[in-house]
């Protein structure tokens, strides 16, 4: 299944097609780049600016874990969206969603362990056995760093691509524990609108993938 | 200073926050000047001038709260942020909400029903329950189950001088309180978050407490209305969710009620929820909280005191209790 391999198809277009497709653009990627550092600028900004709101450190933590989601669900939209518009060309921006998606969940469990735990490594790891929806979240932080590990090409050479591949569709997993996360953190107030919309997005997502295996 | 009303939508700099020594001394200083008696030569003014809202609502003066307790001696939360940052699920699940929904809830003409187990029930206007007891101002802290925590400067009186007028019968054990639940002018209530209407409890001795407020106003203004307008229960050792707010219905009954909380989710909510930093919620552990508006993005949470530092005025309600059960 070439749709789970890197992207690279991109590179190889010739010049002249690049005019005539904006996502074979040169600067793409750059815009792309830009583009997804933008929640974090604006989160920094609105900390700065003390616009954060009366809990700073908890919209700083929250507003970071939605990136991660959004991010993490734009990644597993490509490949659905490559086929539904036949852009293959998309495929060359998945690596990039995928680690923007890494980054957010890694400021987002910074963010937790300095602003609401103040760094205490024994505080945290208690709240991390005590608490499930801090677990699960930990859980699918975990599992994203073997992906992140592995995304430069030179470790789909060193791994071959088969076990690249199946390391990679842990992607799967993580999201429906991330997705646990959010459920489980919002179980607490009986409030699960915003899990629901992830839920029907992720449920489509993963859903279509199951259908496409179904039918061949 | 950071007690006066704050610039729509802006922070105070953090040049103007009074230092902590400076404004302890300065308390130091009002107490001394209460005991010398100065303050009844017009320098009660200066608490009052010290717990000034904006001014946009109608004023609600109150007197200091003579109450053992009822004035703590800690920096207020702003205006802004104890007005901003709700928890008021008729008025939306998020914090921002009830600030954005909650102009459309009418607090005039008001009436409270007094039912149950007692020799007068009745109803009261919200003018009658104005006048029912002169206003005290307090300065409570309040903690939210969540893990934040203010201080607000509420004004009104406490439970027990309306309970008393109802003439509770020896049959009442527990007081009910019922929130309005009007789809009409409560967005949230088209949500099935909870089973409305909005029902909270106490046991009787705990409404009888002195501390148990009810309120009127905040900051010298009447209460703004995603704070719980025209009047609500304030429970200062309790969980803010079992403070119920814009109240339509208090219920004298012989068995204990079960609020919506604890329906909604038994095992998290218990019928006492009292502040207790020894007893977890399942989810998370209640040893500390963060002060909102605190220092910013970066303020170390504090530890939670127990029954929310009113141990020494409520401890004996539950003595003998097993805290860890009546949760």
């Amino acid at each position: 299944m070439t749709s789970h391999a890197p992207a690279a198809a991109g590179r190889a277009a010739p010049a002249s097609k690049a005019r005539r497709h904006p996502l074979l653009h040169p600067a793409a990627k750059a815009v792309l780049f830009a583009l997804c550092l933008g929640p974090l600028a604006w989160l920094v900004w609105r900390a700065f600016a003390g616009t954060l709101g009366a809990n700073p450190a908890e919209a700083m933590i929250r507003g970071l874990g939605d990136w991660a989601m959004r991010l993490l669900w734009i990644t597993l939209a490509i490949t659905p969206l490559r086929q539904w518009t036949g852009q293959p060309t998309l495929a060359r921006f998945r690596r990039m969603l995928g680690l923007f998606a890494f980054f957010y969940a890694s400021l987002h469990l910074l963010a937790y362990g300095w602003l609401d735990m103040g760094l205490d490594l024994a505080d945290i790891g208690r709240d991390i056995v005590k608490r499930p929806f801090i677990l699960m979240g930990f859980a699918a932080w975990v599992l994203l760093v073997p992906l992140a590990a592995t995304s430069f090409n030179r470790a789909i050479k060193a791994l071959g691509a088969k076990r690249w591949q199946v390391l990679h569709r842990l992607v799967y997993v993580i999201s429906v524990v991330g997705l646990m996360h959010f459920i489980w953190m919002r179980a607490g107030k009986n409030n699960f609108a915003e899990p629901a919309v992830y839920g029907g997005i992720l449920a489509v997502l993963l859903g279509w993938r199951v259908w496409k295996k179904v039918k061949g | 200073m950071h007690f006066l009303p704050q610039r729509d939508g802006q922070r105070i700099p953090s040049s103007d926050i009074t230092p902590r020594d400076v404004y302890d001394s300065r308390r130091d200083w009002l107490k001394t000047a209460g005991a010398l008696g100065l303050t009844g030569l017009g320098l009660s003014g200066t608490v009052q001038a010290q717990t000034a809202g904006p001014g946009k609502l109608a004023k609600l003066p109150g007197a200091k709260s003579a109450v053992p307790g009822g004035f703590a001696l800690e920096k207020l939360t702003s205006y802004q942020d104890a007005t901003t940052y709700n928890n008021f699920y008729e008025f939306g699940t998020d914090k921002s909400d009830p600030a954005k929904n909650a102009h459309t809830l009418k607090t005039r003409p008001w009436t409270v029903a007094i039912e149950g187990e007692c020799a007068k029930p009745g109803r009261y206007g919200i003018e009658d329950l104005l006048k029912l007891a002169p206003m005290e101002e307090r300065i409570y802290r309040l903690r939210c189950v969540e893990g934040w925590s203010m201080v607000v400067p509420w004004v009104g009186y406490s439970l027990s001088e309306l309970l008393k007028k109802a003439e509770p019968t020896g049959k009442a054990k527990y007081v009910e309180f019922t929130t309005l639940a009007d789809k009409a002018q409560m967005s949230g209530v088209r949500s099935g978050v909870l089973d409305w209407p909005y029902i909270e409890g106490l046991r009787m001795d705990e409404a009888m407490h002195p501390l148990a407020l009810l309120a009127f106003g905040m900051y010298g203004e009447v209460l703004p209305n995603q704070n719980g307008a025209p009047l609500r229960l304030v429970v200062p050792w309790k969980y803010g969710f079992k403070s119920a707010k814009s109240i339509v219905r208090i219920r004298f009954l012989e068995q204990q009620p079960v609020s919506s909380w604890t329906k909604a989710a038994q095992q998290e909510y218990g019928f006492y929820s009292n502040v207790n930093p020894k007893v977890d919620h399942p989810r998370w552990s209640q040893a500390s909280e963060r002060r909102i508006g605190e220092d910013g993005l970066f303020a170390k949470k504090r530890p939670t005191l127990m029954f929310n530092g009113y141990e020494p005025q409520v401890g004996q309600l539950y003595a003998g209790m097993d805290l860890k059960k009546n949760y």
